[in-house]
C-alpha cells in the first residue's frame, strides 16, 4: 500500500494520553503488578522472608512429624482439625462434660468454615470481576481500595441499603423465604469437605449421598422464589431451573458412583485417602465422570455455557428477576459460593482433595485444597467469558440422550475394573486401567455419537459466498446452484 | 392424565436486555414455544419526519443522525445524496472518496455493534461484544477527530463533507486499516467454529430468498439469504463504481449467514477504505452552497446501502428552503417486519437471536 498522496507526512510522535483528571486517575491506579514490582527493595525482602518462613516452619513441622518427635499437635498448624481436637480433650478434662466441649468446638468449627466461606465470597466476587475484565480487555473494578478489593464489600452496603421491592400479586411470605433457604444449603454443603486429614466438620460415613441430597435443596427455594414473584419471567426461570436440575442430578450422581465404587467408601475423607494411598487422581482414571461432574455442575448452578435459568437475553435474570437489594445479593452470593463448592468437590472426589503427591506434609493441605478450588473456578469464570449458551431443550438433550447413557455405561466399566482392583493385585494395575478408561472414553463417546446421530457442526461452517454481480431472486438462484 | 394448558402473555421490552432500545415484543407462548407475538413500537418516536418540514435541509442533517444512531455517517449520506440530486449540486471527488471512506468506517463500527450484540444474545457473557467495541472505539475515535463527535457525527454536508480531517486522521487510519483484517479473523477464530455458536444460530430463522424479496428485506438480512443485493454495487454513488469490492451472500439465510455477511462485509470494507486511501485525490472538500437552499419543486427518492439495509430519503420540494415533505425508508423497521413470521412456532431462544441477527436500531424504526 502506498500512503495517500492527499494525506499529510506521518505524525512523528504517538497522541499524547488523555490529559483528564479520571483518564490519569485510571491510568495510575495501582495494580497488583505494579505493586509487586515496584515496591520498595526493604518491602520487597520482608514479603520474600515471610514467605520462605512460612514454609520453612512448616517444613520444619512436617520434618518433625514425619520423624516422629512430633505426633499432631495444637502447634501442627497444617491441620487445624489437630489443634481443635486437643482443645475438646483440654475442655473435657477442665470438666465441661463431653457435651458442652463438643458444642464449644463444634461452634468454633462451624464459625471457622462459615467464615472463611464468606470471607472467599468477597473476594470471589472480586476474583471473578477482575478476572472477566482481563478476558474482555476491561480493567475491573479497581477504585474501592487497593486494586479494588473493597468492592464487593462496598456493593454489599449499597445492596444493604436498597429498599426490597415487592411485586404486586407477589405471595409474601414465599417471597420473603428463598433468598435464606438457598442459603441454607449452600453453607451446608460445605460440612463433610475435608480440608485436612483430620481437619473436617462433618465427617460422616455418607458424605457423599449427604452432599448430593443437601445440592438438590436449593431447586426448591429457586422454584418457590419463581412461583411466588407473580412475573412470568421469573416463572419461566423458576421452570427451567427445575427441568434442568432434575435433569443434570441424575449423571452427576451416576459419576459419583463411579466413585464410590472405585474407593469402595461414600466417607469424603477416605475418597481422598484412597487417592493419596495410590498416588493417582480418580479425574485421571475416570476422566468422563469428572467431565459428567464438571459439566452438569455448571447447569445446577447456572454458569455458562448452562445459564438458561437467569438467561440474561431472553428472561431477564430468571427467577429472582423480581428481588432487589440484598435479597439479589444474596442470591448473586449463593451462586458464586455454590461454583466454589462445586471446585470444592471435584476437587475432594477426582482431583486428591487436600493431598497433592506427598506436597501436604510440608505446607498446609487447606492451602493446596485452596489452590484446586481457585483452580476449578478459573476454569468457570473462563468458561464464562468465552461461551455462548446453549438452548433449553439442547442442553437437556444433551443430558438424556448423551450423558446419561454414558454414564451408566462408564459405571458399568468402574464395577468392573473395581472389582478386578479388589481381587488382583498386580503393581502397576491402576496405570493399566487408566489408560484403558483412556482408551474406552474417546471409543465409548465416538461410538454413541454415532448411534445417537450426532454429527460435529464443522462441517457446518459456510463461509459466505463473495460476488461482483447483483441481480434479484434469479441471481440468488444461479448462486445457489454454483454453490452447491 | 392429560394436562391442559393455555399460553400466557409474556411482555418483552420495552426494557429488556435483548430489545436494544426500547421496542415491545408482547409474545403468547405456550411453555417455551412462541404461539403469537405482537410488534409494538413507537417508544421513541420524536416526530423527525414532521420536524424535519420546518428546517432547512441543512439544518435536518443532524435528524439523520439520530435516527440510526448507530450509522450516524450513512444516514447524512443518504440525505445528502438524496438533496444533491434534488437541487443538482455537484460534489466534489474529494470529497466522495471521504464519504466513502467514513461510511465504510461507519459500516465496519455498526457491523461491530450487531454482531456483538448478536453473540451476546446467543449468551455469551459479553466478550465477544467488548472485543468488537475495541475496534468500534478506535473508529470512534477516528471520528471524533475529524468532526468532533463519536455517536452523531452530523458531518455529510449538501455538496461535501464539513470538515477535512485533520492532519494526525491519516496516519491512525493507516494503523487501523493495517491491524483490522487480524481483529476480525480473532473474532472469526472465537466464533466461526464454536460448536454452542452454531448449535444456537445454524438453522434458526431461516429466511428463503423468495420470503427475503417478498418482505422487501434489505442489507445483510437480504444478502445472508442469498440474494446478491447491495445498492453500492446496484446503483452506485460517491465513487463505489470506481472501487474494487465484493458482495458477500450467505448461503442458507439462517442467522448464522447473518452474522458470517457481515463478518466479511467489514473485511470488504477494509478493502474499500484501502483503495479509498490510496486513491483520494486533491482538492476542495465541499462546494459553497447557498445558505437556504431552494430546489426546484420536484420529488427526489435518494438511497444509500446502511449497514441495516437500504436507507432512503423521500424529499418533495415545493420550491421553499424546507422540504415540504421528509419521509425516511427505514431499513430496520422493513426488516423487522419479517420477525413475526419467524418467531411464532419457534422457542423463545431462538426468536431473540434472530431478533439479533436482523440488528435493529430503535431510533430508525421510530423516528
Amino acid at each position: 500500500m502506498t500512503t495517500a498522496p492527499a494525506s499529510p507526512p506521518r505524525r512523528p510522535e504517538a497522541p499524547p494520553a488523555l490529559a483528564t483528571p479520571m483518564a490519569r486517575q485510571i491510568r495510575e491506579a495501582p495494580t497488583l503488578r505494579g505493586m509487586l514490582t515496584r515496591a520498595p527493595a526493604p518491602v520487597k525482602v520482608a514479603g520474600a522472608l515471610a514467605g520462605l518462613l512460612f514454609f520453612a516452619a512448616n517444613a520444619a513441622i512436617g520434618y518433625l512429624v514425619i520423624d516422629g518427635r512430633l505426633d499432631g499437635h495444637w502447634y501442627d498448624f497444617r491441620d487445624l482439625g489437630v489443634a481443635v481436637g486437643e482443645l475438646r480433650v483440654w475442655l473435657d478434662d477442665r470438666g465441661l462434660g463431653p457435651w458442652l466441649s463438643y458444642w464449644v468446638t463444634a461452634l468454633i468449627g462451624a464459625v471457622g468454615i462459615l467464615s472463611f466461606v464468606g470471607g472467599v465470597l468477597l473476594i470471589g466476587t472480586w476474583i471473578e470481576r477482575r478476572l472477566l475484565a482481563k478476558f474482555q480487555i476491561r480493567r475491573g473494578p479497581n477504585r474501592v481500595g487497593p486494586f479494588g478489593l473493597l468492592q464487593p464489600l462496598a456493593d454489599a452496603i449499597k445492596l444493604v441499603q436498597k429498599e426490597v421491592l415487592i411485586p404486586r400479586g407477589a405471595d409474601r411470605i414465599l417471597f420473603y423465604l428463598p433468598p435464606v433457604l438457598v442459603f441454607i444449603p449452600a453453607m451446608l454443603a460445605w460440612g463433610p469437605v475435608p480440608w485436612a486429614p483430620t481437619m473436617s466438620y462433618l465427617d460422616i460415613n455418607v458424605g457423599l449421598v449427604y452432599v448430593i441430597a443437601i445440592s438438590s435443596l436449593s431447586v426448591l427455594a429457586i422454584f418457590i422464589a419463581g412461583w411466588s414473584s407473580n412475573n412470568h419471567y421469573a416463572l419461566l426461570g423458576a421452570m427451567r431451573t427445575v427441568a434442568m436440575m432434575i435433569s443434570y442430578e441424575i449423571p452427576v450422581s451416576i459419576s459419583l458412583l463411579s466413585v464410590a465404587l472405585f474407593t469402595g467408601s461414600l466417607k469424603l475423607s477416605a475418597i481422598v485417602g484412597w487417592q493419596s494411598d495410590h498416588t493417582m487422581w480418580l479425574g485421571l482414571i475416570m476422566p468422563f465422570a469428572l467431565f459428567t461432574f464438571f459439566f452438569s455442575s455448571t447447569a445446577e448452578i447456572n454458569r455458562t455455557p448452562n445459564d438458561i435459568a437467569e438467561a440474561e437475553s431472553e428472561i431477564v435474570a430468571g427467577f429472582h428477576t423480581e428481588y432487589s437489594g440484598m435479597k439479589a445479593g444474596l442470591f448473586l452470593a449463593v451462586e458464586l459460593g455454590n461454583a466454589l463448592l462445586i471446585g470444592a468437590l471435584a476437587a475432594t472426589f477426582f482431583l486428591g482433595g487436600y493431598t497433592f503427591f506427598g506436597l501436604e506434609q510440608w505446607i498446609p493441605p487447606y492451602l493446596i485444597l485452596a489452590v484446586k478450588i481457585s483452580a476449578v473456578y478459573f476454569l468457570f469464570v473462563w468458561l464464562r467469558g468465552t461461551l455462548p449458551r446453549f438452548r433449553l431443550d439442547q442442553l437437556m438433550g444433551y443430558a438424556w440422550k448423551f450423558l446419561i447413557p454414558l454414564s451408566i455405561a462408564f459405571m458399568g466399566v468402574s464395577a468392573v475394573e473395581a472389582s478386578i482392583l479388589a481381587r488382583v493385585d498386580l503393581p502397576g494395575l491402576l496405570l493399566i486401567v487408566l489408560v484403558v478408561n483412556a482408551a474406552l472414553t474417546v471409543v465409548f463417546v465416538r461410538l454413541w455419537a454415532r448411534v445417537v446421530g450426532y454429527e460435529a457442526p464443522r462441517d457446518e461452517v459456510t463461509m459466505p459466498a463473495l460476488t461482483t454481480s447483483v441481480g434479484g431472486l434469479r441471481a440468488a438462484q444461479r448462486l445457489r446452484g454454483g454453490a452447491s | 392424565m392429560t394436562t391442559s394448558s393455555e399460553p400466557y402473555v409474556l411482555n418483552i421490552g420495552p426494557q429488556h436486555p435483548s430489545t436494544h432500545g426500547v421496542f415491545r415484543l408482547r409474545v403468547a407462548m405456550d411453555g417455551e414455544t412462541i404461539v403469537d407475538m405482537d410488534m409494538i413500537v413507537g417508544y421513541l418516536h420524536r416526530s423527525m419526519e414532521k420536524l424535519a418540514e420546518e428546517r432547512t435541509y441543512t439544518q435536518n442533517i443532524p435528524f439523520t443522525d439520530r435516527a440510526d444512531y448507530l450509522a450516524a455517517m450513512s444516514g447524512n449520506l443518504g440525505l445528502c445524496l438524496a438533496v444533491e440530486r434534488l437541487a443538482g449540486v455537484e460534489v466534489p471527488e474529494r470529497a466522495d472518496y471521504l464519504r466513502v471512506i467514513f461510511a465504510e468506517l461507519q459500516r465496519i463500527a455498526s457491523h461491530a455493534m450487531a454482531n456483538g450484540t448478536l453473540v451476546s444474545d446467543a449468551g455469551a457473557w459479553q466478550t465477544p461484544l467488548l472485543y468488537m467495541f475495541r475496534e468500534r472505539e478506535k473508529i470512534l475515535d477516528l471520528f471524533e477527530m475529524t468532526c468532533g463527535a463519536r455517536l452523531t457525527t452530523n458531518y455529510m454536508r449538501i455538496g461535501g463533507v464539513a470538515f477535512e480531517p485533520p492532519p494526525e486522521f491519516w496516519p491512525a487510519l493507516r494503523e487501523l486499516v493495517d491491524e483490522l483484517p487480524d481483529r476480525i479473523d480473532e473474532y472469526a477464530e472465537l466464533l466461526t467454529d464454536n460448536e454452542i455458536f452454531l448449535a444456537r444460530t445454524r438453522g434458526v430463522g431461516v429466511i428463503s430468498a423468495e420470503d427475503a424479496i417478498n418482505g422487501s428485506l434489505t442489507g445483510p438480512a437480504l444478502r445472508g439469504s442469498g440474494v446478491p443485493w447491495d445498492l453500492r454495487k446496484a446503483e452506485p454513488y460517491a465513487v463505489y463504481d470506481r472501487l474494487d469490492f465484493e458482495i458477500p451472500v450467505g448461503r442458507r439465510g439462517d442467522v448464522y449467514d447473518r452474522f458470517m455477511v457481515r463478518l466479511e462485509e467489514t473485511k470488504q470494507s477494509t478493502r474499500l477504505i484501502r483503495q479509498a486511501m490510496a486513491e483520494i485525490p486533491e482538492g476542495p472538500h465541499k462546494t459553497q452552497i447557498p445558505l437556504a437552499l431552494r430546489p426546484e419543486p420536484g420529488e427526489v427518492y435518494g438511497r444509500v446501502e446502511s449497514p441495516r439495509g437500504e436507507l432512503g430519503y423521500y424529499l418533495v420540494s415545493d420550491g421553499s428552503p424546507a422540504p415540504y415533505r421528509f419521509h425516511i425508508r427505514a431499513p430496520s423497521l422493513i426488516n423487522l417486519s419479517l420477525l413475526r413470521a419467524l418467531a411464532i412456532g419457534s422457542p423463545l431462544p431462538d426468536a431473540v437471536v434472530t431478533l439479533g441477527s436482523i440488528d435493529i436500531v430503535v431510533g430508525e424504526i421510530d423516528r
